[in-house]
């Protein structure tokens, strides 16, 4: 089958049957935390690349499209770069992360402390 | 990482193993998989633990609050924490995980989709071991929503014909387990081989019914243990079939027939025609009715002295903690498993005995994945479990008027 019109991303964008929860109360928000998370996976991806292309510049000198698309990292280099997206990923969720923080520790507004501050 | 002082990371995409209809990846489509492992990770392991803290602290009190009781059942849980703010978050962010998964692995699928088929159909022309019935009917506990959030499920095809559901399912379960279940996604099916040899040595089963076997992960790996076996593997959906077929002939798995049959109706094969009946994380895919014909159906086939295995996660027991069973709720609700939630609160035991045994034929155990712990993690469980995917397995099992396993039982 050579079907060259068949437009291969947008099929991949294709809906799941079923009705998608809501999770926020403006749909909006829903809407763009999906936009977000695409955003935030894509700077993975070009990270990830920019990666390849520097360890490969280091052991190579000058590089070609193709070493980028056939490279694979040794355990090592695999490790790092495990642990850079790891590193990556706690970067961009900070917000969400510190909401764990904030359910262990209930704390008082600073408005609160700066009152008691002026007394002590 | 045998490494204590190593940060826990998900294994690169590059690790998993090709096979003859592997897509290619692009080094841009692996470096989405490897977000998305990292990404589940993160989220079940540093963000997860906070659907527990929200509950003790604001979610429960709130409740008791306005009810003067405690949550009778997961689904009261279920909707006072959907009011929660962080509980939004966190689902909205893995609900998200999920459809990136999607797109990402039908992108990578799509983009390459008539050399995938071309590849599939030189393991697939003329073979008799590809059964196709385009007269079965794709059940409505099939239909009904898109299972996993896979747009068009295990049946659909974007050119008539073609794999790509099955191409498309295969490479994403690296990403929603983390390589949890090794370089085949197969760490099921490697598991089933390890226990078999433990718990009955020697023993050469003659023919196995894999009943919803999808693309083959569970029954490659067993053909290929029993290679004098014959291994006839079902399912209602044709393009994850033809998938199956082409991945299991280019793995060496000759010895498996793949036909498109629905398992409530076996009525081609005789009574007692199996030495093996078993489904892998399938029951939770069917429905209320059709569960226990497929059971009594799977017990009318089984031979004397056979096995009838099925493999899922843990049933809601009573001493199974509300919030965890709301927990392991997530994908019924969140990822499109209708009947996960009815499957789970079944007591299989009294499923399988009203398929036909008796209640001291069954037996339960626990089934972790099998995989190269060189590269592959092995599953969290506890804490940090990604519950309702964890490599980890609950087996509901039992062997058919078998004097020699009932004696090795006791």
């Amino acid at each position: 089958m050579s079907d060259a019109a068949f437009d291969w991303m947008a099929a991949a964008n294709k809906k799941a049957k079923g009705k998608r929860p809501e999770y926020f109360a403006n749909p909006e928000d829903d809407r763009m935390l999906s936009i977000l998370m695409a955003v935030v996976g894509e700077v993975s991806v070009l990270r990830e690349r920019m990666d390849t292309v520097e360890r490969l510049l280091e052991t190579k000198g000058t590089i070609s499209r193709d070493d980028i698309e056939s490279y694979v990292p040794d355990k090592q280099a695999a490790y790092e770069r495990g642990a850079m997206i790891r590193e990556y990923i706690y970067r961009v969720m900070r917000g969400p992360h510190q909401m764990v923080d904030e359910l262990r520790q209930a704390e008082p507004p600073v408005e609160d402390v700066s009152r008691e501050l002026r007394e002590i | 990482m045998n490494d204590e002082s190593k940060l826990d990371v998900a294994p690169p995409y590059n690790a998993v193993a090709r096979h003859g209809v592997s897509p290619k990846a692009s080094h841009d489509e692996i470096a989405r998989f490897d977000f998305l492992a990292n990404f589940n990770k993160f989220m079940s392991g540093a963000l997860a633990p906070g659907n527990k803290l929200a509950y003790d602290v604001r979610v429960l009190p709130k409740f008791e609050k306005e009810h003067g009781r405690e949550p009778k059942d997961r689904f009261e849980i279920r909707r006072s924490m959907n009011d929660d703010p962080f509980h939004q978050f966190w689902s909205a962010l893995k609900r998200n995980s999920m459809e990136m998964r999607q797109q990402n692995g039908r992108a990578m699928v799509l983009r390459q989709i008539d050399e995938l088929n071309a590849k599939a159909r030189q393991y697939n022309e003329g073979r008799e071991t590809l059964e196709l019935h385009p007269e079965i009917e794709i059940p409505r506990y099939q239909s009904a929503v898109d299972i996993h959030c896979m747009p068009g499920s295990y049946h659909g095809e974007e050119h008539p014909g073609d794999i790509s559901a099955g191409a498309n399912y295969d490479c994403g379960i690296f990403a929603t387990t983390a390589g949890g279940l090794g370089a085949l996604s197969d760490g099921g099916g490697q598991a089933l081989v390890e226990w078999i040899r433990k718990t009955r040595p020697g023993w050469e089963p003659r023919r196995v019914l894999d009943i919803g076997c999808t693309v083959g992960h569970n029954i490659v790996p067993l053909a290929l243990a029993f290679p004098n076996c014959e291994f006839i593997a079902i399912d209602t959906a044709a393009p994850i079939l033809r998938y199956a077929h082409a991945r299991a002939q280019s793995l060496g798995a000759t010895n498996i027939r793949f036909i498109q049959a629905n398992a409530e109706d076996l009525s081609r094969w005789e009574n007692g025609s199996f030495d093996w009946v078993q489904t892998t994380m399938f029951l939770h895919e069917t429905s209320g009715k059709s569960l226990p014909r497929i059971l009594s159906e799977g017990y009318r086939v089984l031979a004397d002295d056979g096995l009838m295995l099925h493999l899922e996660q843990p049933e809601y027991h009573d001493g199974m903690p509300l919030f965890e069973q709301f927990l392991r709720d997530w994908d019924a609700f969140n990822n499109n498993e209708p009947f996960w939630s009815s499957m789970h609160s079944l007591d299989m035991k009294d499923e399988m005995v009203a398929a036909g045994f008796s209640s001291d034929e069954l037996f339960e155990t626990g089934v972790r994945a099998v995989v190269d712990r060189e590269i592959f993690p092995e599953a969290p469980t506890g804490e940090d479990e990604d519950h309702g995917r964890a490599a980890y397995w609950h087996a509901y099992g039992a062997w058919k008027n078998s004097s020699e396993m009932q004696e090795a039982a006791e």
